[in-house]
């Protein structure tokens, strides 16, 4: 299995570069090379599930040198495991969807091909960083992710687009400054770069507590930033109502997960280890986030701006779930990340259609769209009821989760927090749907059509998904976000999981 | 030290380039002395003093040489940074034309459209 | 003295013609010997870069370089990325994914990895060709919109 980890990066890849020869030669293919290479990922990914696969691999003929207590790795390794392994799955479910709608979205004389490039390569940086095995190459995919999302979200070359890019763009870079610094402190203080080997240093105790702290200071401010936890959130309204759709959609949907959440987990769970204070941090920000998120969603009258509010008020679920440093919280953060990705890209889909039906993004300019375009609306009302927690979609169970977690770790507060935000995010989509969905119809829209079908196909498929996810919770669901989990936190009773981790690398566990 | 104290100089004034300057021209500037600034702090962790570049030559011992070179990983690390912020500057140019051709101005505050 | 061409001056056009082939020869040479001295395929696809820009700007966005090479600059650049993963992935088929599978050559001569020298010369072409392209869609960005010569060139 471990050599078959490069394929996921090097499918995108080289069909975004396929894309690139083709943009002069055959645009009109381009689309379909995107669908070919996400159904391509698709198929791997749930192979790798179903078998259970993990591995690791290393680039070149290079690996561990040295064996026992001094081993070390030399060059890159990518390392597939339980949690990687999800992530993977989801990046391609949603790529998939996006890239589908993305088929007829895009006008094919809006300089399509050079969107599918970068589409491509930010599948391509989002697999690479969910694989990377070491600190530097995990900040080498973030980059290549970023600066593509940077291209998407300035697509549609209007004035709004650019000039949200250009802070989208402002505060990416200064995350990924700061994670730079991070990770250069790490290796000056310990030497190596490979997370195997810096989670053994810094478990033995050698490495002293002042960079440390500094390192572990940058990086929650650089993934943060990436994540949009509040107070680093104002990038998000602007960057992702103003992409295209689908854009829209992998960006709530998947990039503020790999890029901030799995990045976050990896490095704190895995690398650092977590201590008090980083999760008091953790779960200020997730609380922050929380509430900041539905607060300023109430103010909005622009459908993509509420579900840009939203995507903040649910990562700060995410964080306050991890911050509980227990199985059952990474489970129920994980979980809940999963979802979020699922029907919040679904919900930016919808919008997207919405827009093409209603030619508007204004909640007060829309009404009764299901007597038109009752694919669309059918999407959209499966999302939201999803992001609102009405079982039996996935959104309950991983809510339900959340703040079960909290309770039996004794943040009662903290629960009521996050139950109180639960049902300000229940107001706000009640709204939507009544003002969106049902209710008059607008003279002006009699004339309103629906869309292809494959701009509602993707996105009914997706609300489809989380109700079946949620369904089929007990059933089959709970062993794959449980593999998860245990691959970055131990149960009670077994290594803990750094140690699984390094030994996947050094083939043993170093005494 | 000196050397560090100048890095974090060089950072601070990077940064106050990128957030405080109003004009667009100002921020890509700020934004490539930061990272000109991040990557000398990478060079500079890989120094260790008084020892000398790290090129093979023929007939050196592979041992001796290792003792006698700097740390040559962050010189690799610092060749991928650098080509990072070349993609990330052209980009930031890029969206300046676009902005100042729409907006008629390089003046952020003059052009705040996006409310809320 | 009127200027009868775009571009610059007499000078630095003359200069620019006689400067132009050694500096692509440089990058090449800094591209070609990247596995035994400083440089490789970034600084070489760099230099041979910044020789194209210097021409394109003392010989002006219309007569210089750029029409000619712009189409081809894209094109150039997939090759360039689709050799480097082609080599990574026949390296796939003989053992690890960018194991370095071409014989061997005596140590510190040319022939000492052809691995890492087509490698080399992938990310040269590639780089050459995509900060080219960089640049000639903010220069043909210019002209298209007349951006910066509406406000008298200060932007």
């Amino acid at each position: 299995m471990g050599t078959f980890l490069p394929f996921f990066v090097a499918l995108p890849l080289l069909a975004g570069f396929v894309c690139l020869l083709l943009k002069r030669a055959a645009p009109r293919a381009t689309p379909w090379i995107s669908v070919g290479s996400m159904v391509g990922l698709l198929v791997a990914c749930v192979l790798a599930t179903a078998w259970g696969s993990s591995g690791v691999t290393f680039a070149g003929d290079w690996g561990v040198r040295g064996a026992g207590a001094g081993a070390f790795v030399v060059g890159i390794a990518l390392v597939l495991d339980g949690f990687s392994r999800l992530f993977l799955l989801l990046v391609a479910v949603v790529g998939t969807a996006s890239a589908v709608y993305a088929l007829r979205y895009l006008a094919p004389e809006e300089g399509r091909p050079l969107f599918h490039v970068l589409f491509n390569l930010l599948v391509a940086g989002m697999n690479g960083a969910l694989l990377a095995g070491d600190l530097f190459n995990l900040y080498v995919f973030v980059e290549v992710a970023s600066i593509a999302s940077y291209g998407l979200v300035a697509y549609q070359t209007g004035g709004e687009e650019v000039e949200a890019a250009f802070k989208y763009l402002v505060v990416g870079t200064l995350a990924s400054t700061a994670i730079l610094i991070g990770i250069t402190v790490l290796y000056a203080a310990t030497g190596y770069l490979n997370m195997a080997d810096l989670s053994a240093a810094i478990a033995g105790g050698g490495v002293p507590r002042m960079p440390l702290l500094f390192a572990s200071g940058l990086f929650v401010l650089g993934f943060g930033m990436k994540a949009a936890a509040m107070p680093f959130h104002a990038w998000l309204p602007d960057a992702h109502p103003s992409a295209p759709a689908p854009i829209s959609a992998m960006l709530s949907g998947l990039l503020i997960k790999t890029l901030g959440i799995y990045a976050l987990v990896r490095v704190f769970y895995v690398v650092v280890g977590m201590d008090e204070n980083l999760r008091m941090v953790l779960t200020v920000l997730g609380c922050l986030s929380m509430w900041g998120g539905v607060l300023l969603a109430q103010a909005q009258d622009d459908v993509k701006r509420i579900l840009a509010f939203h995507s903040v008020s649910q990562m700060g679920y995410v964080l306050v779930a991890l911050a509980l440093n227990s199985w059952l919280g990474v489970a129920a953060g994980l979980f809940h990340a999963v979802n979020h990705g699922l029907f919040k890209s679904a919900l930016f889909l919808s919008a997207g259609s919405l827009e093409r039906v209603t030619g508007t993004r204004r909640l007060s300019e829309m009404g009764g769209v299901f007597r038109k375009a009752p694919a669309t609306s059918a999407g959209l009302v499966g999302a939201c009821l999803s992001i609102s927690g009405i079982p039996p979609f996935n959104g309950f169970w991983s809510k339900l989760l959340i703040l079960i977690a909290l309770v039996t770790a004794g943040q009662t507060f903290v629960a009521v927090l996050a139950a109180g935000a639960a049902l300000m995010t229940l107001v706000t989509f009640v709204k939507v749907q009544r003002k969106a969905i049902f209710g008059a119809l607008p003279a002006r829209l009699e004339g309103a059509h629906e869309v292809p079908a494959s701009m509602y196909l993707p996105a009914l498929a997706l609300a489809a998904l989380c109700l079946l996810s949620g369904l089929l919770w007990p059933v089959g669901v709970d062993g794959i976000v449980g593999a998860a989990a245990s691959a970055v936190l131990a149960r009670e009773g077994a290594p803990p999981a750094a140690t699984v981790y390094m030994e996947r690398i050094h083939g043993e566990v170093p005494r | 030290m000196t050397f560090y104290c100048l890095i974090f100089a060089l950072l601070a004034v990077g940064l106050y380039g990128l957030l405080a300057k109003r004009n667009m021209l100002k921020k890509i500037l700020g934004l490539v002395i930061l990272d000109n600034a991040v990557n000398l702090l990478l060079i500079a962790v890989g120094y260790r003093s008084g020892k000398g570049a790290p090129i093979l030559l023929p007939g050196d011992d592979p041992a001796a040489f290792a003792r006698s070179s700097v740390d040559p990983l962050p010189q690799a690390l610092v060749l991928t940074s650098i080509v990072i912020g070349l993609g990330v500057t052209m980009i930031l140019v890029a969206m300046a034309l676009r902005l100042h051709q729409r907006y008629g101005t390089l003046d952020v505050d003059r052009m705040d459209r996006l409310k809320g | 003295m009127p200027r009868e061409r775009d571009g610059l001056s007499a000078i630095v056009r003359v200069v620019t013609q006689w400067l132009f082939v050694p500096i692509l020869v440089y990058g090449l040479g800094v591209g070609f010997f990247g596995h035994l001295t400083p440089g490789g395929g970034f600084a070489g696809g760099v230099v041979i870069a910044c020789g194209f820009v210097l021409a394109t700007i003392a010989f002006g966005g219309r007569t210089g370089p750029a029409p000619v090479f712009h189409r081809w600059a894209a094109s150039l650049e997939a090759v360039g990325a689709m050799t480097y993963l082609g080599m990574a992935a026949l390296g796939w088929s003989a053992g690890h994914f960018m194991q370095a599978w071409t014989p061997r050559g005596e140590d510190f001569t040319l022939a000492s990895a052809p691995f890492l020298v087509v490698l080399n010369l992938a990310i040269l072409l590639k780089v050459g060709a995509g900060l080219f392209a960089g640049f000639m869609v903010l220069v043909l960005f210019d002209r298209a919109t007349g951006a910066t010569a509406r406000e008298g060139g200060d932007a």
